[in-house]
């Protein structure tokens, strides 16, 4: 059986420097050593779940670079550098890419003027990807990607900005099954959703805001933010082993369990033979 | 269909990918829909197998530039975008008279440039000329080589240009009996109601009526008839040589055209000099109105046209007598005039002229219907022939045609 492998960057310069969702809030800031804690206690589930997590340096000035999830898309040794909307995240690139380069993986970069932001709106399910656009991404961005792996891409239009990228709201457990929270798609994406993905288990709007979607998934273990009790009960009878961490420091910058970690090797549900 | 094709406001669009799948492509097309625009899909590429993708090329249309504008954001967004992103490319002529190399060479059909990133329309529609444009005005125009002065801002290539065919859907409406645009073997009752109905339209519109006449009407004894059309409306503008005029005024005149007696049909006395005579009298005057103005002329189509100010553009010929006074004898110039006179012209009847219809047909836009009526089949092909394939042909006698015309016209 195979290692898992994922990315993560210690939150040391983690802060909430800027607002670009509207869950970031200057006023409120986080706590330096609460998110240190959190941040740590997910290193060392995840460690102990048995994955080989690879660590980036924190770097100053660039406080959502612990969100590795946007770094980009890895496809088997091909890693798909963002282009980020906001010019605050666009500096975190090259710091990503020098990573990518240095680890064995080829980058690609998207044309110019087309967005795309990485892992967090794109996500395997089986063979085919799927992905959010409107908010962070846009459109040709991923029809541009699928032509380059060319797999099927399915892109799916965010409507709620409170779930700006696709893995706050939509969350692949395993080929043919996955959880999302249908208020953050518009009719046609929960179709496609729906048409395509035979087993989705749908998470309510109280879980959803908990950040229960942005889930971690080794194996059958499905790492979630605390307090979604619904979910993770949903997801026991599914036959998975729900972990519940108290990640609130970085849920007040609109990430969770997912956003803080870039899966290296493929994820749970994806298949890219 | 025919409202939709009828938009003025069009943008093409291109969107490509995994369109199908994800529902992309209904998704757009329900965006235009709802949004108040309508769409012709123009072209699509399906993939076969999964990871292939598809393409769709998307005509879209609104009633006004906001909708379109809107329309247009909103579809961006779901990966639509415009096929052409270019401006109209275009060159100073560098001498008089004549075009840059690599003009571009207009058709009669609705044509739009890119100028500053906007589609606009090119006024003054004409097949075999230029595009003058101007980019501080933001507009353009169809522009004769002839008039072409040394720095005007001249189409150059096709890039930045869209050229919208003939809406042939639209036409249903219109002429029902297009199918099939000579009707020599077709009842000429549903010909004449439908040609009288088309003339009714183009009144109510507020548009006009256009006449390009031969002197056979005037021999065929359809005089009456053409000034029953002046009277009732129904011909706001004249287009003619100096044969019409001419056995016009002879008739009204001395009672002959070309001599044969309207009454009898019998060749007169001295009745091949009637015209030159006539000619000669009206060039004495100074001129048709003249003519009118001193009580000489007193009947007749000229005399219709003068009474209810009815302009009329006479362009002569090297075989003509005479001329009258008011034949132009520079064709540039009568050309010039002819265009002059095309603003507004909702509809055109041409009957019994081979060259003036030819000629007109050639300086109108595409929109304007045309019924050519003529003894000679190969008339209306030729008018055909030429580009002015908005022509429904009666082959016919003009006399019959008219008389049923005006009867038809009659009808409230």
């Amino acid at each position: 059986m195979r290692t898992p492998r994922i990315l993560m960057c210690s939150p040391d310069y983690y802060g909430i420097e800027y607002e670009i969702n509207p869950w970031m809030s200057k006023h409120r800031g986080s706590t330096p050593e609460r998110a240190q804690q959190q941040w740590r206690k997910l290193y060392e589930t995840l460690v102990g779940l048995g994955v080989k997590v690879e660590l980036m340096t924190p770097q100053p000035g660039l406080p959502d670079l612990v969100f590795t999830a946007n770094a980009g898309l890895v496809f088997h040794q091909r890693f798909y550098s963002s282009r980020f909307r906001h010019e605050v995240r666009a500096r975190e690139t090259p710091h990503f890419d020098a990573w990518a380069a240095t680890h064995g993986f080829e980058v690609y970069t998207l044309p110019e003027g087309m967005y795309f932001e990485g892992a967090g709106d794109a996500l395997f399910c089986g063979k085919i990807l799927f992905a959010g656009y409107r908010i962070r991404s846009d459109v040709r961005g991923h029809q541009w990607l699928g032509q380059s792996i060319q797999r099927l891409v399915l892109p799916l239009e965010l409507i709620n900005p409170y779930f700006y990228h696709l893995d706050t709201c939509f969350c692949p457990l395993a080929p043919g099954e996955a959880l999302y929270f249908p208020g953050a798609f518009d009719h046609y994406g929960q179709r496609v959703l729906q048409a395509h993905i035979p087993r989705l288990l749908e998470v309510s709007e109280s879980d959803a805001q908990r950040f229960g979607c942005n889930a971690v998934v080794v194996d059958k273990t499905v790492i979630i933010n605390a307090g979604c009790d619904k979910l993770s009960s949903d997801l026991a009878s599914w036959g998975y082993r729900p972990v519940s961490l108290e990640l609130g420091e970085f849920i007040k910058s609109g990430g969770s369990a997912k956003c803080l970690t870039l899966r290296l090797d493929g994820e749970e549900a994806a298949i890219w033979d | 269909m025919s409202s939709s094709l009828k938009s003025a406001f069009v943008e093409e669009v291109e969107i490509e990918g995994h369109i199908i799948d994800s529902l992309l492509l209904p998704k757009v097309l329900d965006e235009i829909l709802t949004q108040g625009g309508s769409y012709v899909i123009k072209e699509i590429q399906v993939g076969q197998r999964q990871a292939d993708t598809s393409y769709a090329r998307i005509e879209v249309r609104a009633e006004t530039p906001e909708v379109l504008r809107r329309l247009l954001d909103g579809i961006h967004d779901h990966g639509a975008v415009p096929v052409s992103s270019s401006d109209c490319k275009y060159v100073a002529a560098d001498l008089d008279g004549a075009f840059p190399e690599q003009f571009y060479s207009t058709t009669n059909y609705r044509t739009q440039v890119r100028l500053g990133g906007e589609w606009i329309d090119v006024e003054d529609q004409e097949m075999d000329c230029g595009i003058l444009v101007d980019p501080e005005s933001v507009s353009a125009r169809c522009i004769p080589m002839t008039e072409v002065k040394a720095g005007d801002r001249i189409v150059v290539g096709r890039q930045g240009l869209r050229v919208f065919p003939s809406e042939s859907q639209a036409r249903h409406s219109l002429f029902e009996f297009m199918a099939s645009p000579v009707s020599s073997e077709k009842p000429k009752g549903v010909t004449v109601r439908e040609i009288a109905a088309a003339m009714k339209r183009c009144r109510e519109s507020g548009e006009k009526i256009l006449a390009v006449l031969g002197p056979a009407v005037v021999h065929t004894g359809s005089v009456e008839h053409i000034c029953a059309l002046i009277r009732m409306g129904y011909l706001n503008v004249l287009f003619s040589g100096n044969a019409l005029p001419t056995h016009d005024i002879e008739l009204s005149l001395y009672g002959t055209s070309l001599g044969i007696s309207a009454d009898h049909g019998l060749p007169t006395e001295e009745g091949h000099e009637h015209h030159l005579r006539a000619i000669n009298t009206i060039r004495r005057l100074g001129g048709i109105r003249t003519a009118v103005e001193r009580g000489v002329l007193k009947s007749g189509i000229m005399y219709e046209c003068i009474k209810h100010a009815i302009p009329y553009v006479l362009a002569g010929s090297i075989r003509d007598d005479g001329p009258l006074p008011e034949v132009i004898t520079d064709v540039l110039v009568a050309q010039r005039t002819m265009r002059e006179h095309i603003h507004g012209v909702g509809f055109a009847l041409m009957v019994a002229t081979m060259l003036h219809a030819i000629a007109t047909g050639n300086l109108l836009p595409a929109w304007v219907k045309v019924a050519c009526v003529d003894i000679n089949p190969a008339t209306v092909t030729k008018l055909t022939d030429r580009g002015s394939i908005q022509t429904v042909g009666v082959v016919t006698d003009a006399e019959p045609f008219l008389r049923a015309l005006v009867s038809e016209l009659a009808k409230s």
